[in-house]
């Protein structure tokens, strides 16, 4: 996988063309295009309802475009979905569901393995390494529903990283995690990006903004320029009415594109 | 006590009833298990009454009533899963009606027939003692095939109990799974029947289950001591039932209900022993 400065010469992770999405009949996306480039960060911001779960529900395949293409490694979704780590929202979980870590992570190879095969002991190195990487290994054995909020969302990563992912997709990973948890998720969100793709959508504009390398703002339309800032006129079109955030600097580049380069090599 | 205990294992039909008793508590287990942890006690209840208008089936094509109902709550169980997963919203309201319908079907069914119906009623409350050697031939048939499925599709069943999106987008086919499942709960319910009636199946199918989960975390240890306390459950409620002559379907699930409630009380000193032991609990 090549890398470039300017960046074009990079892998196409994902791309949407000209999709239109939603339910009965009435778009919840509307033109909505985006390319998604190898070690891409993109935090996808904007108002509940403005269709960032239905943006996330095209790309795994669970709803079908009305209109559109959606290719992930350029394939079709089907196929293509195999190639993202999907990493749920915290508060979906049954707290009383009897599991372990481990076997929470452990499903992250459930599309490694086909019906009736068991698990190998590859399989296991890869979750064990998996776990690893979010610092939840010692933890394997506990059930999962005494885990508090920010080390869930661990696992969950976890069980996604399992899956030997091209992209991470994350919808609202922080919404119910306080802020010092989420900004130590965001910085092992950071650490991963050396090596993975990630694509994640918040309503915490904020917080966001100053940890991913790009951002995007979406309300049924996507504005996104590849940039790491925010501009009045996104935010205005994303949510139709000025906004206060920008007086407190949402607009800052905390992640210049030529740091990443030198650490890098 | 021992000598009356003895005494009652003469008989021939409580040789019966306790080898049903046995076999219906290794399906009520696992199955209990994925009931309550997945939270779809109304549907197998749901799928326990449709199974109501199968038995009327059975009587009226003249066939025997334990095969109409096998087949009818399968179908009743498929129509199910299908509707709580292609319409999301009301699918309660659809279980509810389809409760109902085949309740009513069954009674129609059993009017148009002319004749003899008098274990009618077994079916509704259960007959343990009157369990013909075919029908405990049956009874292991369904568990040899519910632990086969159990053990062949175990990841899946799990992947798609915790967490359907996630085994969606990693390609398990989860609505295949999820009717496989409902078929399960579908024989386990035709099983449970015979002892305890449909009415009382849900208690049966959720009780052990709900009891074991105060007590150990993870699935296979849950159905492992589900199987264990149902069975226990109904040794009890069978010799009691003998003793004090009660009916025994009802007694089974007192017995059952007493133990539930019991682990209700005992909750707060599990959970202070479990935050004593920690991580070693697994």
């Amino acid at each position: 996988m090549e890398r470039t400065k300017d960046g074009d010469e990079r892998r196409e992770v994902i791309s949407l063309r000209h999709v239109w999405a939603g339910y009965d009949h009435q778009a919840v996306l509307e033109d909505v295009n985006l390319t998604v480039k190898a070690l891409d960060f993109i935090g996808i911001v904007g108002p509940n309802g403005g269709g960032k779960t239905t943006l996330f529900k095209v790309l795994l395949g669970l709803i079908s475009p009305i209109r559109g293409e959606v290719r992930i490694m350029g394939e079709p979704v089907e196929k293509g979905r195999r190639h993202i780590g999907y990493v749920p929202q915290l508060m979906t979980f049954d707290s009383d569901f009897p599991i372990r870590v481990w076997d929470v992570a452990l499903m992250g190879r459930l599309g490694s393995r086909g019906l009736v095969q068991r698990y190998t002991a590859e399989d296991e190195e890869v979750v064990a390494d998996a776990l690893r990487r979010v610092d939840m290994l010692d933890q394997r054995e506990r059930p999962f529903g005494d885990l508090s909020g920010g080390q869930r969302q661990r696992v969950y990563v976890a069980r996604a990283l399992a899956t030997e992912p091209s992209v991470l997709l994350l919808d609202e990973p922080l919404a119910s995690v306080d802020p010092r948890v989420s900004s130590s998720i965001y910085e092992l969100l950071k650490r991963l990006n050396q090596s993975v793709t990630i694509l994640m959508a918040s309503h915490d504009m904020g917080a966001i903004s100053s940890h991913v390398k790009t951002v995007g703002c979406m309300n049924r339309r996507l504005f996104y320029h590849e940039d790491d800032t925010i501009t009045p006129e996104m935010l205005e079109l994303a949510y139709q009415c000025p906004i206060d955030l920008i007086a407190h600097g949402v607009p800052h580049r905390v992640f210049p594109e030529h740091v990443v380069e030198e650490r890098e090599r | 006590m021992i000598d009356a205990v003895v005494e009652g294992l003469r008989f021939g039909f409580m040789r019966h009833a306790l080898a049903a008793g046995l076999l219906v508590s290794i399906a009520c287990g696992i199955i209990g298990t994925f009931v309550v942890v997945k939270r779809i006690v109304f549907v197998s209840g749901g799928i326990a009454h449709a199974a109501y208008g199968g038995i009327g089936l059975g009587y009226f094509l003249g066939v025997n009533p334990v095969l109409g109902a096998i087949g009818f709550s399968l179908a009743a169980a498929v129509a199910m899963g299908l509707v709580q997963r292609r319409t999301r919203e009301r699918a309660d309201t659809l279980i509810g009606v389809m409760w109902a319908i085949g309740m009513a079907l069954g009674i129609i069914l059993v009017d148009l027939t002319e004749g003899y119906k008098a274990d009618l009623m077994s079916y509704l409350f259960g007959s343990i003692l009157a369990v013909p050697a075919t029908d405990l031939l049956i009874m292991l048939l369904l568990d040899v095939v519910i632990i086969s499925v159990v053990v062949l599709f175990y990841k899946e069943l799990l992947a798609v109990s915790f967490d359907e999106v996630f085994a969606t987008v990693e390609n398990v086919p989860v609505t295949a799974i999820y009717l496989l499942l409902m078929a399960m709960i579908a024989l386990t319910v035709v099983m449970v029947m015979r002892v305890v009636g449909l009415i009382l199946v849900i208690a049966l199918l959720t009780m052990p289950a709900a009891i074991s989960a105060r007590f150990v975390r993870g699935m296979r240890k849950m159905m492992v001591l589900s199987s264990v306390l149902g069975a226990a459950f109904m040794i009890t409620g069978l010799w009691l039932s003998y003793f004090l002559d009660l009916t025994s379907g009802a007694t089974i699930i007192l017995v059952s209900g007493a133990a539930y409630l019991l682990s209700i009380a005992l909750q707060p000193l599990i959970s202070r022993r479990r935050m004593a032991g920690g991580a070693a609990e697994g």
